[in-house]
């Protein structure tokens, strides 16, 4: 998949230099044309229509926007495009499969983990970050690791009770 | 928001990267974690013309344990490997107990140590931590390399001593002569704001006396205070109850706080001495358990 992806245009009749990227987006590859100063967050949304990551308060405070990248959760308000060269991606659209939803979603369903939805794209990525590095992880892990994205609605009490119905369900399912 | 228009390279060596920041001139940042940077870009706060990416040079995330004991922490070192180091769990208490507080989680996977150090904000937790360690910092130029101690490595506020084409590639922080003691503790709103106050102390002892000791404040002041005067109060005699309350008020005398939205300067300067004298009456086996409800 190609994008050419022009933010503003040219200015004044100038030119404005781009840079090709290849990444990879939830497994996809995908060649972009980009202005270095585009964030990875708006190339995710604006460029690939991926508006799943949403951009709360884009100055690094809501995690909102967090995305796996290499398999770390950033907050990709706060890193450019460019600068995801030759990297992997993960996004909230690719946790479900074409008919499945996948557990940490099932989880925020069971458990009530969402009201307005806002935060939830960005909770559950950072809590696949934190299922991938510790499948066992105690209700004092899942606060600790989510406690760097902003939930303005739920308390955070069932957001917690869904990571960690997340995790038995992906333990039980390893199991089995 | 957008950052102003910049021309972008990533840097595939040190000598490429110091190349283009001496071709860059004053207009030109070297981009590293980036978690204070972009934000500061974003808001128009900064606007390099150049930014030269280090991120895509190899072998600079490291951090180890030279032969002489002393701990060396890389250009890409992020926070969360300081925070998940065994290294540091077992070797050096004060970066230990800071790393986990840097930030947020999110910030800590990209941030860098030697970054933050850069930055050089009066808030920044790492430089108080690498202060009161006595460490220095590994400027990288064309004339090749030098050392900086951390207490000459901030000119002021968001403004370091290397020069426009030199990179800070490593922190260094020397090898104890003793047994490495201390902490870092500070009071923040929520995660990831800056602080109300922070301490960093970190002591060497022989067994009996306290042979070296640093003390340094974070947000406390116009920038980060070493706190010289408690150092003194410590060094040179065994930890007692009485010793650490007198570092206690040595270090809240030595704070320059401001009354504002975190709280009032009384309040921080209290919350300084409380901080010096929870971190001293935590360290094991010197009899000065009890100095924290003692004063």
């Amino acid at each position: 998949m190609t994008i050419i992806y022009e933010e503003t245009g040219s200015e004044g009749g100038a030119e404005i230099p781009q840079q090709r990227i290849t990444i990879r987006v939830n497994g996809r590859k995908v060649v972009a044309e980009v202005e270095p100063r585009l964030l990875l967050a708006h190339l995710l949304r604006h460029g690939m229509g991926l508006t799943g990551t949403h951009t709360g308060c884009d100055t690094t405070n809501c995690g909102a926007c967090t995305v796996l990248v290499d398999g770390r959760a950033v907050k990709s308000c706060t890193m450019f495009a460019v600068q995801a060269d030759g990297r992997e991606i993960g996004t909230v659209e690719g946790l479900a499969t074409a008919s499945e939803l996948h557990p940490l979603q099932e989880g925020f369903k069971e458990e009530h983990g969402l009201q307005c939805g806002f935060c939830t794209p960005g909770m559950m990525m950072a809590a696949k970050a934190l299922l991938d590095r510790d499948p066992s992880p105690t209700e004092e892990d899942v606060r600790w690791a989510l406690s760097g994205n902003l939930c303005r609605c739920t308390g955070y009490q069932n957001i917690v009770k869904s990571v960690l119905w997340a995790a038995e369900k992906l333990r039980s399912q390893s199991a089995g | 928001m957008y950052p102003s228009r910049f021309r972008y390279e990533a840097a595939r060596s040190l000598d490429q990267a110091v190349r283009l920041l001496h071709d860059g001139g004053d207009e030109a940042k070297v981009l590293a974690g980036g978690q204070s940077l972009i934000p500061m870009m974003k808001l128009r706060f900064a606007s390099p013309e150049l930014l030269v990416d280090i991120n895509t040079i190899p072998g600079l995330d490291y951090h180890h344990v030279a032969p002489d004991g002393s701990i060396h922490v890389g250009a890409l070192c992020r926070h969360a490997d300081l925070e998940h180091s065994e290294l540091l769990g077992s070797r050096q208490p004060t970066m230990a107990a800071a790393a986990p507080l840097i930030a947020d989680p999110l910030v800590r996977n990209r941030g860098t140590l030697v970054g933050s150090l850069c930055h050089a904000d009066p808030q920044g937790d790492w430089a108080s931590v690498v202060l009161a360690l006595g460490g220095s910092i590994v400027a990288h130029g064309p004339a090749g390399r030098r050392s900086i101690p951390a207490a000459e490595f901030v000119l002021g506020p968001f403004e370091n001593a290397l020069a426009h084409d030199e990179i800070a590639v490593e922190a260094v922080i020397p090898a104890p002569r003793g047994a490495p003691a201390g902490g870092y503790l500070k009071l923040e709103r929520r995660v990831g704001d800056f602080a109300t106050a922070g301490v960093a102390v970190a002591i060497e002892t022989d067994g009996s006396s306290v042979t070296r000791a640093g003390i340094a404040l974070t947000g406390v002041g116009g920038s980060t205070i070493e706190a010289t005067a408690a150092e003194e109060a410590l060094t040179g005699r065994p930890l007692t109850a009485e010793s650490i309350a007198e570092a206690g008020r040595l270090a809240a005398a030595a704070a320059q706080p401001r009354s504002d939205h975190r709280g009032s300067a009384t309040y921080k300067r209290h919350m300084v001495s409380t901080f010096v004298l929870r971190i001293l009456s935590r360290i094991e086996g010197t009899g000065a358990g009890t100095a924290e409800r003692a004063a």
